[in-house]
């Protein structure tokens, strides 16, 4: 068996029980999680290859109907890496967000802004050997929630990774520069360290904009590393 | 000073449109196909056919009813689907390993079918009971949730991630009820009987 994965830093990550984002209190465990070692069970993980996706599922501008969404048009592009700098290659991306307007397509979303006949708000990729990707999208809305009785999102992409293995999943939320809800927003603000939510925020990337046609931001991503030492490489099984 | 390394992009929750990205069809719209995850173990996967259902509580004893619940399980003779495995070219035909189930938005309620898995090579030569690999996504839960879950009818009690878990009563917090070929479960995100969660 391949190196473990570095050790997660939790006090990187956000606590469970963060009690401004009410939803969290009671889904929250209140027990320690119990630290195991990786086994295969966590070393080996879902892998998806190109037949998996479809030939537009990267366009988030035409992959539901065909017709362009309304919108900001925006590529959203970066590079998926590990905490080595080593790209990880073929992980796949998934991403979903609201309309232009702050709306879901989701049977569950009641906000009284519309639906564009045109946009879904899915998408999904993998990445080069290089560890990039790029997405084609409308630049999302904000929008309210219950939670205070005055919450908003700061405009966001959600994204789901899949790298290499299971200890690698990773599950979080790309914001936009220059956003003036981010110290309001409680779920942004679930990240203890302000350098934290630094990491989820996309510049703008001038360079890489298609001129009259689409601005660009720019998210890198980084996920778990494995150790470098050789040691402690037990054999596996029989 | 140490070592600075990047550090891992941090997480955020999944939201309660998690299905939007993941199971278009459970939002209500025809999107990415084909969607993810939706066989664990096709038709001609040999094992013993399982059907397993649960559900996923929270502190008030609710069900969780935007819960995505994932699945990464071995194959009937323990080989995981994935090259870092030693046996990964011995993998059962049409067998994929990755499920995912979004809970019934109306009770919860969570169920899937797919084979039993056989027990997994652990750490220095131990084999690991028959398992399912479990990950929780949720509006309200900002770190996706790692647990795992046994089977009632096997002999778990020489696992050795079983055997970590102190005091030895919330062991069976991952055990899961057998009936012939049907399993269930409950999860508890908090409060009495809170599951085992595991970082790793």
């Amino acid at each position: 068996m391949s190196a473990p994965y570095i050790p997660r830093d939790r006090r990187w990550h956000p606590p469970a029980h963060t009690p401004d984002y009410k939803t969290s209190v009671t889904r929250s465990p209140r027990l320690p999680l119990l630290s195991v070692e990786q086994s295969l069970s966590e070393i080996t993980g879902p892998t998806f290859g190109h037949t998996a996706l479809g030939p537009r599922d990267a366009d988030l501008i035409h992959n539901f109907t065909g017709a362009p969404a309304i919108g900001e048009r925006i590529l959203v592009h970066g590079r998926v890496t590990d905490e080595n700098l080593r790209p990880v290659a073929g992980a796949l991306l998934e991403v979903w967000q609201a309309n232009a307007a702050g709306r879901y397509r989701h049977v569950n979303d009641g906000y009284l802004a519309p639906l564009d006949p045109n946009f879904s708000g899915c998408g999904r990729c993998l990445t080069g050997a290089d560890g990039s990707y790029t997405l084609r999208t409308i630049k999302p809305g904000a929008y309210p929630f219950r939670n205070h009785g005055n919450s908003w999102r700061m405009a966001h992409i959600h994204f789901s990774i899949f790298g290499a293995g299971l200890a690698q999943r990773l599950v979080t939320q790309m914001y936009f520069e220059g956003d003036p809800l981010r110290d309001q927003d409680p779920i942004a603000q679930t990240l203890p360290d302000p350098a934290a939510l630094d990491r989820l925020v996309a510049p703008l990337d001038l360079n890489a904009s298609i001129p009259l046609d689409s601005l660009a931001y720019r998210f890198d991503i980084t996920l778990r590393g494995r150790r470098q030492t050789p040691f402690e490489n037990r054999p596996e099984g029989a | 000073m140490p070592v600075e390394y990047p550090k891992e992009t941090p997480s955020q929750t999944a939201g309660p449109f998690v299905h939007i990205g993941t199971m278009p069809t459970v939002a209500g719209f025809r999107g990415l196909e084909p969607e993810l995850g939706q066989a664990i173990a096709g038709p001609a996967c040999p094992g013993q056919r399982i059907g397993v259902s649960g559900r996923v509580l929270d502190a008030t004893g609710a069900p969780v009813r935007d819960l995505l619940f994932e699945i990464w399980q071995a194959d009937p003779n323990g080989i995981y689907n994935h090259p870092e495995d030693p046996r990964v070219r011995d993998i059962s035909q049409d067998f994929n390993g990755f499920g995912r189930v979004a809970a019934d938005f109306d009770d919860g309620a969570i169920r899937f079918e797919t084979v039993k898995p056989g027990p997994v090579p652990g750490r220095d030569a131990r084999m690991q009971a028959p398992h399912l690999n479990v990950f929780l996504l949720a509006r309200g839960i900002n770190v996706g949730l790692s647990t795992r879950l046994y089977f009632g009818d096997e002999d778990n009690a020489g696992d050795p991630l079983l055997a970590l878990i102190d005091p030895p009563h919330r062991r069976e917090t991952l055990v899961m009820a057998a009936d012939g070929t049907a399993y269930s479960f409950t999860i508890r995100l908090q409060g009495a009987r809170e599951t085992v969660f595991l970082d790793f």
